[in-house]
């Protein structure tokens, strides 16, 4: 059942009767870079809420190479954690009171023994001074990071990601709010991490632009479940999404680079189109 | 949007300054602060005035643990009386025991045993204590311990912020109670009191009291470089972390509930610590030492020090401790209110305590100063 990388099965989250995430399957192989996309709604965060143990959820999530996935599903968050599974947060969250340095030395040090930790930190150690110069915020080491500004918190996240050394990267809306230059370089950043054929990475994304750009394949989720799943090409073209986006099938568009899945304003203002969701 | 620096463009190195003053800042101020304490306020103060000191210092060492434990951890901390009262009462039975046995009767109980007791055999809790090692020991490790089993379960609920100080509340106060009720073997209300000796040494001897009062002096001084160890240490760092975000920590890999206990049970252990001095040093341990209003009291003198700076919260509690000695006596009654008072106008207008207001004032000439130039 458990193959490489990420395998989720039957995923179910259910907030007081509502079903958030209604039995999701995936598969995400490492090496891949994966875009989550969907409606606002559709329970794109919960799933990874659930994949990193911050809510309750049925089902099956395995993650592991050469078919020895460990089982996640019940597991609480630091234990996940531990297992190289990291993520980011939606609106940055950093340790706004510690300076860059801190947050990604902090980062690096959940294996950290007692007399470590009660010892200074003396220079940088060399994970954390190349995720400096990956995410390039090596001049602002020493500045707190509640002084950054959004796009450079986002890339301290990523930063703290690549010090745990994470397996599986799950990003959860990494430039929202950027401007083009930043997506353009968050884009690059993310594209040589998944480079590395032992990494998976996941990425939730509004911005069509960006996913045309950088994914490597595509989920849709759509009230719960899985839409369509494909290269960014096959799910353009798949009319199940374009209603799902349009609410009618805006037919006119064909599938090269005319926009046949729209921005996310648009994505936001969708009528309650009650598509058949079927299971890819 | 403000525009960033890709994070492919490589950076201009920085070059951190460290000049002679910042660095010779932390070592300088713990010289001065030997100085005072051991050389010039021996000297300057009469027996009379340097006992008064000895108690607010040992006030002070509390605070010193409520500086990690709420300066840095977050955690308001607001019945370290428990704590204090532990190491108090633990030094305290101690000194009973061992002047029953300076009587030379053999099997004698502590005096006020024999005035309310019903003349029984000692109460099998207290044997262990007439050990001078393990009363030593217990002074500090019990209240570790039992910070140890109380936080193990509060932190593992996720009990934070105002929940956590209501339960610290309550725990101050049921021991107060518990300790009120049991006058049979804790002395009741009056507590446990006219000590002898202490080790050997005659108590009523002012160049005794000399030498307990250099004893918290350099204990006070110990607990701060151990404070300033951790505050610098990595896990210092965590501890910040761990209180501004809790649950980004968790996903690092980290449990925040031991990041948070480990100050808490540390800080118990100085609250401890500071209960066994006070003493031999005042003379007394009692219920009405160790319970809420006391308990807030260890808090408020770190509140206007400023909480997240180790000088701050030393010098606030000596600061209050005076403040109270002195004006309880001129105003009795109107004490109790002041103190919520500076509470309250600590914590909401001055977070950061009187420590911080330099780098208040200086905020607020700017923004002013930038408000003329508009
Ligand atoms: N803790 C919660 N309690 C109750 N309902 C929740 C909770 N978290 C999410 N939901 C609901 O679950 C559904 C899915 O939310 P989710 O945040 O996963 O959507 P999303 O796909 O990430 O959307 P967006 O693009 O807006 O971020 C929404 O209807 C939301 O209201
Ligand atoms: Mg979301």
């Amino acid at each position: 059942m458990s193959g490489e990388g990420l395998t989720i099965r039957g995923l179910r989250v259910s907030f007081d009767g509502y079903t958030a995430v209604d039995g999701v399957d995936l598969d995400v192989r490492p090496g891949d870079l994966r875009f989550l996309i969907g409606p606002n709604g559709a329970g794109k965060t919960t799933l990874v809420d659930a994949v990193t143990g911050l809510v309750k959820a049925t089902g099956s999530v395995r993650f592991g190479t050469n078919g020895d996935g460990t089982e996640l599903i019940g597991k609480p968050v630091h234990k996940i954690a531990r297992l190289g599974i990291g993520r980011t947060f939606q609106t940055a969250t950093v340790f706004e009171e510690l300076t860059v340095l801190q947050n990604l030395d902090i980062a690096a040090g959940a294996g950290r023994g007692p007399l470590t930790m009660l010892r200074r930190r003396k220079g940088i150690p060399q994970p954390v001074a190349e995720a400096l110069e990956t995410t390039g915020l090596t001049a602002l080491r020493d500045r707190p990071a509640g002084v950054l500004a959004h796009g450079q918190k986002q890339w301290l996240e990523i930063g703290m990601l690549l010090v745990q050394d994470v397996r599986l990267l799950l990003l959860d809306e990494p430039v929202a709010g950027m401007s083009h230059e930043e997506r353009e370089s968050t884009g690059e950043l993310l594209r040589r991490v998944s480079e590395d054929s032992t990494r998976t990475v996941v990425v939730i994304e509004h911005d069509m632009d960006f996913m045309r750009s950088f994914a490597r394949s595509v989920t849709v989720l759509h009230a719960g479940k899985v839409l369509s799943e494909g290269t960014v090409a096959q799910v353009q073209a798949d009319p199940k999404v374009q209603e799902v986006y349009l609410g009618r099938a805006r037919a006119e568009e064909s599938a090269d680079a005319a926009p046949a899945v729209p921005s996310p304003a648009t994505g936001e203002a969708t009528p309650t189109t009650t598509a058949s969701a079927q299971e890819a | 949007m403000t525009t960033t620096s890709a994070p492919t463009t490589p950076a201009p190195e920085v070059t951190k300054a460290t000049s002679p003053l910042t660095r010779f800042r932390v070592p300088g101020g713990f010289a001065l602060g030997a100085v005072l304490l051991l050389g010039i306020a021996p000297l300057a103060l009469t027996d009379f005035r340097l006992a008064l000191l000895a108690k607010y210092l040992c006030w002070a060492m509390v605070a010193v643990g409520v500086s990690l434990a709420w300066g840095r951890g977050g955690l308001l901390v607001l019945g370290q009386g428990v704590f204090f009262g532990l190491g108090g009462y633990a030094m305290a039975m101690h000194l009973k025991l061992a002047d029953a046995a300076d009587t030379g009767i053999p099997g004698a109980l502590p005096d006020f045993m024999q005035l309310y007791g019903t003349g029984e055999a000692l109460p099998w809790w207290w044997k262990p204590f007439g050990n001078p090692a393990f009363a030593l020991a217990a002074t500090v490790l019990l209240p570790m311990a039992v910070a140890a089993v109380l936080g193990f379960f509060v932190f593992r609920r996720r009990v934070r912020g105002a929940y956590f100080a209501i339960l610290s509340q309550a725990l101050a106060a049921a021991l107060a109670i518990w300790l009120v009720g049991q006058q049979a073997t804790t002395g009741g209300t009056n507590g446990l009191t006219d000590f002898q000796g202490f080790f050997g040494y005659d108590l009523d001897d002012p160049a005794n009291q000399r030498t307990v009062y250099f004893v918290i002096a350099v204990s006070l001084l110990l607990l701060m470089a151990a404070a300033r160890q951790l505050f610098v240490s990595r896990y210092g760092e965590l501890l910040i972390a761990v209180r501004d975000s809790e649950e980004r920590v968790r996903f690092l890999g980290y449990d925040p509930a031991n990041v948070k206990l480990v100050a808490y049970v540390v800080a118990a252990g100085m609250a401890g610590l500071a209960g066994a001095l006070f003493v031999p040093a005042v003379g007394i341990i009692s219920p009405a030492l160790i319970g809420v209003v006391p308990s807030i009291g260890f808090v408020i003198g770190a509140a206007v020090g400023g909480r997240a700076s180790l000088v701050g919260a030393v010098l606030g509690a000596i600061a209050v401790a005076w403040a109270q000695s002195t004006l309880s006596d001129a105003f009795p009654g109107a004490w109790t209110y002041l103190q919520g008072l500076l509470f309250v106008v600590a914590v909401g207008f001055l977070p950061g305590g009187l420590a911080s207001l330099g780098a208040v004032i200086r905020r607020n000439r700017i923004r002013t100063r930038s408000g003329e130039a508009a």
